[in-house]
């Protein structure tokens, strides 16, 4: 009775609509993939080894002297904003040749105090905000520990979802991670956004908000599968979907408000962290509502498949007025 | 109908009195403050020297805010209003009391006493938060390894000679990584010393016969676990090298860890001039001991230039010219320990102690040369970078060679011994530092740092308090609007579990840096999704018919088991995260992990008491949802 009344309301057939959502997602990870073999990501220092100097200066400036008088120094510097006009970043690649010896490391990491040193003296006022130095070795762990995270984290939910659901449900679950992580670097890349280790924690926190999303809407797709016995699988999924939406949207609301606070008030320096966030958090949203189940549909998820562990809860529904 | 038994609304208020006390401390801000220790345990931190800085403070016109002494610890602590009062305190007290005693930076709390007796504490700020410097160090290994190789070949010398073996000679084997060749005539000489070594070396090194046209050889190939104990070995000795030179500079609450077997974390909170302590820890020093060349004239050999055949002249640190034996009677690598000390007629000296090996040779040079003098010369290699002309980086490396101390040799000296005759506490202090730092093995490379002014620290620590407040009551609002009474439930359940995330923090007496923030801030928004999950499924329970305090109750119990699966693999990323094991992510995972634990026992346990203490075991007929 229960299951002919929600059946009855107006629903949003969102598993009709899954093809060209599939054709969005499709285009979406296409253009990911393709600017990131094309383009790849501007990786920063934390990343390929370098040096970044950001310098306080008592009044706005322009960044055109300073990259002269570095010039006239012989460093090969890139010289931007950052924030505020008052503020000036610094940024110097190691070239690549370097990495075998490590004797230089030290010399290496001197160069931030050098640079400080050289623009002090035209300007006694400024102050050294902040020095990051990366050593190559460094960058390339950091790389290396970053995909072995991804993974890890990766394999671990699989684990997770596969034991609590089916093994399909988990195979959905990873399809809509990857999704969002693609997606998310791959703005990264086609705009041409610094990646750094910051970054890469949003991506890793967005592989935990994407599938705590996912779940909810698989939750109730196991739940329907019981209680719906007459329903075919894209009624239960779509039903499902339709009864979890207030809730995905409200959830992806209240931390998008958080988020745009950290992106707005948070200061410079998480600012790549949040838009990665803000990003992930509307693309996880989407692939909640469309590209995990659609994914379920296609790998032929049926109810049989979930009753043998699920007694308890059929037993627990009879019983239900 | 749901309606909570007492001990749970207990358990709830014990939790929340309990968290409010431990958050308490972070509402109280510490203060920039200036830290005055005696450079030396012997020296006395008296009231007239506070008098003495209080009034040279006086006279600067720098106003102090508070001072905290503490006689028996041997330590004041200056507050003041502002990081610049503070700078220029400092300089004005060291000014005032010279090298006798050290002056640091610091940030102190100001945590009342009642708090601090239940050792309530504040949580640590990061150095992206307060200011400072981060320094990972990579200690180079090859150094050690050759060092190991080394000792081993003389080791190896003196058994052969003891057991009467004859060998041609053994030196560093190329084909074969870490490893010796030692050459013989004779094949079963050979045979014999492999027997004998093995005997004797047996989890250290691995032996092989590889017979070259020179010889009969044995190549000796360290184990992994004998080079593994000689890396941990000398990172021990290059962090306690470490610790100490950092201790000399004065910066308070330097904090060196070992990261892995090859790296060392250096972290220098409120450091303002990276540049000055870097030169102070890349520099590495060595000792030697010479015999002193007491049959010619220094001053004649440095007039003419022709100094005597087997002699060296170096320069003490005063400038006079000294003539040394070029032979060195023991290197700086054997020295264990080296402290400041006072000898039997209360005058100032130095204790050293030497490893077995280096005391053997010293107890056996010693007695042959009682009553002759002795020297320490100190060495320090500095590198100093030039930029030339064309923009390459040319790199120098300065050795410069300084006699230290010369003493004469009472008798004949062993594993302990000592040096006298030191002018001051002071010098013989100075001597024991330098003793130690040159017993520093290994040369270190600084692979990453990361500095943050105080000044972006400061811009930091108030952007993200901003971003949480603000972020915070945007949610609260929400809420508030959009699930009326149950959201300003809901509402309540986050304010707990805010205070609940800082009292654990605070608790843990864990490192908030700003990406820990980011994570606190994400958990907020995180955290009401358990509640919005109750409250949709309570609104679809009316739906669907139920009355509304069945409602309530099926509302919690069906959005148990998605809220635990939820948070779980939210959970396991957490943890993924905090094991990648770098700094700001970890602070971000610890807090996203604290936050999604202790927001499933605020958004479930805690709205439920609250809401049924409203609604419940009432007759109700509508709920404000």
């Amino acid at each position: 009775m229960t299951a002919k009344k929600t059946t009855t309301e107006k629903l949003i057939n969102f598993v009709g609509a899954r093809k060209p959502a599939m054709m969005l997602s499709a285009l979406l990870i296409i253009a990911s993939i393709g600017s990131l073999i094309v383009n790849g990501l501007n990786l920063g220092v934390d990343f390929t080894g370098g040096t970044v100097i950001e310098i306080g200066y008592p009044e706005a400036t322009d960044v055109e002297p300073i990259r002269k008088k570095l010039a006239e120094a012989k460093f090969e510097a890139q010289v931007q904003h950052f924030g505020t006009a008052k503020d000036v970043l610094i940024r110097i690649t190691p070239p690549k040749t370097d990495k075998t010896k490590k004797i230089t490391s030290n010399e290496k990491a001197k160069i931030g105090d050098q640079i400080y040193a050289v623009l002090k003296q035209d300007n006694p006022n400024i102050v050294l905000r902040r020095v990051e130095f990366v050593g190559p070795q460094i960058g390339d762990e950091l790389r290396d520990d970053g995909g072995v995270a991804m993974l890890l984290a990766l394999a671990g939910i699989l684990i997770y979802v596969t034991l609590r659901f089916e093994f399909r449900f988990s195979l959905g679950a990873i399809v809509a991670l990857l999704h969002d992580v693609i997606i998310t670097i791959g703005i990264f890349s086609i705009f041409r956004i610094e990646f750094d280790l910051t970054i890469l924690a949003a991506v890793l926190a967005i592989i935990g908000y994407s599938l705590n999303d996912t779940i909810v809407v698989f939750d109730r797709i196991r739940e329907n599968y019981l209680k719906l016995r007459k329903a075919s699988s894209e009624e239960s999924i779509n039903i499902s979907i339709n009864q979890t939406l207030s809730r995905t949207i409200v959830t992806s609301l209240t931390t998008l408000l958080v988020l745009l606070a950290l992106f707005f008030l948070g200061g410079e320096i998480i600012h790549g962290f949040s838009m990665a966030m803000i990003i992930g958090v509307v693309v996880g949203t989407y692939s909640s509502i469309y590209v995990a189940s659609s994914s379920l549909i296609m790998m032929g998820v049926t109810r049989e498949a979930l009753l043998p562990p699920e007694k308890e809860g059929a037993d627990e529904l009879n019983e239900l007025p | 109908m749901n309606r909570y038994p007492l001990w749970k609304y207990l358990l709830l208020i014990a939790v929340t009195v309990i968290a409010l006390v431990y958050a308490l401390p972070n509402l109280y801000p510490s203060e920039p403050a200036v830290q005055v220790t005696p450079a030396e345990k012997t020296t006395l931190l008296g009231t007239g020297t506070i008098e003495t800085i209080k009034s040279k403070l006086a006279e600067a016109s720098l106003s102090v805010k508070s001072i905290d002494t503490d006689i028996n610890s041997q330590n004041a602590v200056f507050h003041f209003d502002t990081p610049d009062t503070q700078l220029a305190a400092q300089e004005t007290i060291r000014k005032a009391l010279g090298n006798e005693y050290k002056t640091a930076l610091n940030l102190a709390p100001t945590t009342p006493e009642w708090l601090t007796s239940m050792s309530a504490k504040p949580m640590n700020l990061g150095l992206d938060l307060r200011g400072g410097v981060h320094f990972l160090m990579e200690v180079d290994m090859s150094v050690a390894i050759s060092k190991a190789l080394d000792r081993h070949k003389d080791e190896f010398r003196t058994l052969l000679r003891e057991k009467k073996l004859r060998y041609l000679g053994i030196k560093k084997y190329n084909k074969i990584p870490n490893s010796l060749i030692l050459l013989f005539k004779d094949e079963t000489v050979r045979n014999n010393a492999q027997t004998a070594l093995k005997r004797e070396y047996r989890t250290d090194v691995d032996f092989a016969k590889a017979d070259t046209e020179k010889g009969f050889g044995l190549t000796a190939t360290l184990t992994d676990l004998n080079i593994k104990n000689a890396k941990r070995f000398i990172l021990q000795q290059n962090i306690i090298t470490l610790r100490r030179k950092l201790n000399s500079t004065g910066l308070s609450e330097p904090i060196i860890q070992q990261q892995g077997l090859e790296r060392i974390v250096v972290q220098l909170p409120g450091v303002q001039d990276p540049s000055a302590v870097k030169e102070k820890l890349s520099g590495t020093a060595t000792l030697e001991f010479h015999m002193v060349d007491e049959g010619n004239d220094a001053q004649q050999a440095l007039a003419s230039g022709q100094i005597p055949a087997g002699s060296k002249l170096f320069k003490e640190r005063n400038g006079r010219p000294v003539l040394l034996k070029r032979k060195i009677i023991l290197s700086g690598d054997r020295i264990t320990q080296a402290s400041a000390g006072f000898d039997e007629q209360q005058m100032p000296s130095v204790n050293i102690s030497l490893d077995a090996s280096g005391a053997k040779r010293f107890s056996k040079i010693t007695g042959a040369n009682i009553k002759k003098l002795m020297a320490v010369v100190y060495i320090e290699d500095k590198y100093i970078t030039k930029k030339l002309d064309d923009g390459t980086i040319h790199k120098k490396r300065v050795t410069k060679k300084e006699v230290i101390s010369i003493a004469q040799i009472q008798s004949q000296l062993g594993k302990r011994f000592m040096i006298n005759g030191l002018d001051s506490p002071q010098e013989a202090h100075l001597l024991a530092e330098d003793l130690r730092a040159g017993a520093l093995a290994a040369p270190i490379y600084i692979v990453e740092e990361r500095t943050v002014g105080p000044s972006l620290g400061a811009d930091n620590i108030k952007a993200g308090f901003n971003s949480v407040i603000i972020g915070f009551i945007l949610v609260l609002i929400f809420m508030a609007v959009y699930y009326k009474v149950f959201g300003l439930v809901a509402n309540m359940a986050l304010t707990l579990n805010l205070v609940l995330i800082v009292a654990i923090l605070s608790l843990m007496q864990a490192t908030l840096t700003l990406p820990g923030i980011a994570g606190i801030v994400l958990t907020v928004g995180m955290a009401v999704d358990a509640n919005v999950l109750i409250f949709e499924r309570i609104k679809e329970e009316l739906k669907n018919g139920l009355t509304p305090q069945a409602a309530i109750h099926s509302g919690y119990e069906k959005a148990f088991s998605t809220i635990a699966d939820a948070n779980i693999t939210t959970l396991i990323a957490a943890i993924v995260l905090f094991g990648m094991g770098t700094g700001p992510i970890q602070g971000f995972a610890t807090t996203l992990a604290i936050g999604i634990v202790s927001s499933m026992f605020t958004a479930i346990f805690g709205t439920r008491a609250i809401i049924n203490m409203i609604y419940g075991g009432k007759k109700i007929t509508k709920l404000s949802i």
